[in-house]
């Protein structure tokens, strides 16, 4: 990447970023891409760019980028960290149903919306939980571990919705779907605040390195005395909250509970965010604001096939190219051909 | 009996204690209708868990098969109403493009070493948006071959009918039977699925393998999407939405294990008839929603991966 060269401390530095400055920000790839498929954007739609003060909140394309991608945005927080860990959370799409379902049944039925929402985190938690319980404990992959709630868990949001689409007029759930605050949506205020935090807790405290360690070498961590299995419920926890947050976010843009689709497929699409953030699947090294960044570029692009008239099937045929892209820029085969070019950086 | 069939046996107790509780509750499931009926409404499932059997073998995972059956019943749609060919000529032609793209993906996963999860998310995506692209509506084909087919069944004892598509997928699961245990490529699916490495070091071509078993997979899947075209007569971007897990599910309750190299083209059959059973059971029951049917199926696959864990661990001490 785009360290250094003349780095003369000793190798023994812990590995994660340090800080850098801002010029070496803008030419990350991650922030070129995003700034290519704006202009593209904006060629396709002149006044993408423009941005109004209506109602007491901005209006304008850019923002609707930022809203409807604060969804994905938020899972990929969670999944960060978890792919962080050479992990993978497939389930959290299901734990959006579930939280969604959770949160509008328990209001309809008279419970007031704090206690709701509450509960719904903390079903989200419970469901994050259960995965990390099984990629600890029983030590199971965790791609198939969270399999188990990825299939189960629409079953169990059908179960508590018993089969509706539970529609609420709770102002509260719908402040957090559609309300603004310093004229900014809630769900854009949500995801920033929550991507600060996380970030905060992981890069100022040593909680980002030993995440890193454990995806590193799981069983090194241990022997270095980690708790790698403690580390791992709480990765794993953290992941399902994320996703519980944002499926009350999903349910109150909607003002009701939709079981059936309610984050279909957003796990791939959170997934794509992480790894298009640079964030390796085989663990290790991770960026959560990076992965938000992902999580923007993919709605940048699906905003801009929106306006410009296709199918928002042809999404998939552009999100799939995009990964193969990163593929192949991230494979080794491309590593070794970049080397063999004079003057390229290692 | 052997150790190693151990899982095989427990799978294929488990379903048949859970017919034998299903008829218990509902007698009329006890007859060559019902399972004639099993046969013909998994086949597609049944087909593709095969093809995925295979790559989960081989310590990998094939997320595109939904996909790739949606692409290929929209293909064969085309094709016979559009551009009037004979279904036989569609089926062909559908089945060579979907064993390339797998051909394809193989390739990707073992040139740019990246994970097949990945590789095949991208063909997941792809397929599906090729399909939509090819026709966002779904398209109704009327063809004679169609109407002779649906109607051509083998009559069993009982009433029951044995239509082609489930002798389809019979001939698939025995031929597969004999690739997975019988032939150097399935001896190689195992030892990739061992230990990528060692089976390099053994002289296994790794590359070959590779891409054979994602070509595979992915001519299976072309296959159940025949299959499904034949079934439902239509062709649809949205068909077999999450088949993929339907699938894994299936190979896991059949006692495959997860991580590779160890278990059995059969288990997978008993496996998918017994997401059949829970299913046919809701249908019967008429007063569970069909939800259970995912809860259940999540409920078995849990059971099954805690079951093997167990096996598995306890296994190795023992010897």
């Amino acid at each position: 990447m785009t360290r250094p060269t003349v780095d003369l401390r000793p190798t023994t530095q812990p590995p994660f970023p340090r800080p850098r400055p801002l010029a070496t920000f803008f030419t990350r790839p991650q922030v070129i891409a995003l700034a290519a498929v704006l202009f593209v954007n904006w060629l396709l739609f002149p006044g993408f760019f423009s941005v109004t003060w209506q109602d007491g909140r901005f209006f304008g394309s850019l923002i609707d980028v930022l809203n409807r991608g604060a969804p994905v945005a938020i899972l990929a927080i969670g999944m960060t960290m978890v792919i962080a860990t050479k992990g993978v959370d497939l389930s959290v799409g299901a734990v959006m149903a579930i939280s969604g379902a959770t949160a509008a049944t328990l209001v309809t039925s008279g419970i007031p919306a704090p206690i709701a929402v509450a509960a719904a985190l903390g079903t989200g938690l419970l469901c994050g939980l259960w995965n990390g319980i099984l990629v600890t404990l029983l030590e199971i992959q965790p791609i198939i571990a969270t399999l188990v709630l990825m299939v189960a868990g629409r079953g169990l949001a059908q179960l508590i919705t018993e089969g509706y689409i539970v529609t609420f007029s709770d102002p509260l759930l719908i402040f957090i779907g559609t309300g603004s605050f310093l004229g900014f949506p809630m769900p854009v205020i949500i995801a920033a605040t929550l991507m600060i935090a996380a970030t905060l807790s992981v890069r100022r405290t040593a909680l980002g390195l030993l995440i890193e360690a454990v995806g590193v070498n799981r069983s090194a961590a241990r022997f270095a005395g980690l708790k790698a299995g403690a580390l791992l419920l709480i990765v794993y926890s953290f992941a399902g909250f994320c996703a519980a947050v944002s499926g009350l976010i999903v349910a109150g843009d909607i003002r009701g509970a939709d079981a059936n689709n309610a984050g279909l497929w957003l796990e791939l699409d959170a997934i794509l965010a992480v790894v298009i953030g640079g964030t390796s699947l085989m663990g290790g090294r991770f960026s959560i604001p990076m992965a938000v960044l992902g999580a923007m570029i993919i709605q940048a692009m699906n905003t801009g096939i929106l306006i410009s008239g296709f199918s928002p099937q042809f999404n998939l045929v552009v999100k799939s190219a995009v990964i193969i892209v990163i593929l192949v820029l991230q494979s080794p085969l491309s590593a070794r051909l970049f080397r063999r070019l004079p003057g390229a950086p290692k | 009996m052997t150790r190693s069939l151990r899982p095989l046996m427990a799978t294929a107790l488990i379903f048949l204690f859970a017919y034998m509780l299903a008829v218990s509750q509902q007698p009329a499931m006890l007859s060559t209708r019902v399972l004639g009926n099993f046969l013909t409404d998994n086949a597609f499932l049944g087909i593709a868990a095969v093809g995925m059997t295979f790559v989960i073998l081989s310590g990998g995972i094939d997320l595109s098969v939904g996909a790739v059956i949606g692409f290929t019943t929209v293909l064969v749609a085309v094709l016979i109403m559009w551009l009037q060919l004979h279904p036989l000529i569609a089926f062909a032609i559908a089945l060579i493009v979907a064993t390339a793209f797998g051909a394809i993906m193989g390739a990707a996963i073992h040139y740019l070493k990246v994970p097949s999860f990945i590789v095949t998310l991208a063909g997941m995506f792809l397929a599906r948006g090729g399909a939509s692209v090819l026709s966002p509506d779904s398209i109704g084909i009327q063809h004679d071959f169609y109407a002779t087919v649906q109607k051509s069944y083998i009559l069993l004892p009982g009433g029951g009918r044995l239509t082609v598509v489930g002798i389809i997928m019979l001939v698939v699961f025995a031929l597969a039977i004999l690739l997975a245990h019988r032939t150097r490529f399935g001896s190689n699916v195992y030892a990739l699925g061992g230990s990528e490495t060692s089976a390099a070091l053994m002289g296994v071509p790794v590359a070959r393998t590779t891409i054979s078993i994602y070509a595979l997979s992915s001519f299976l899947a072309g296959l159940a999407g025949v299959v499904f075209s034949l079934y439902t007569s239509a062709g649809y971007s949205l068909n077999a939405l999450g088949v993929e897990l339907d699938a894994i599910a299936a190979v896991v309750i059949g006692g495959t294990l997860l991580t590779g190299g160890y278990g059995f083209v059969a288990g997978t059959f008993i496996g998918v008839m017994l997401q059949g059973l829970v299913q046919t059971y809701i249908v019967f029951d008429g007063t569970l929603s069909s939800w259970w049917t995912k809860i259940v199926v999540g409920v078995l696959l849990f059971m099954f991966i805690v079951l093997q864990r167990l096996v598995f661990r306890a296994g190795p001490r023992r010897t």
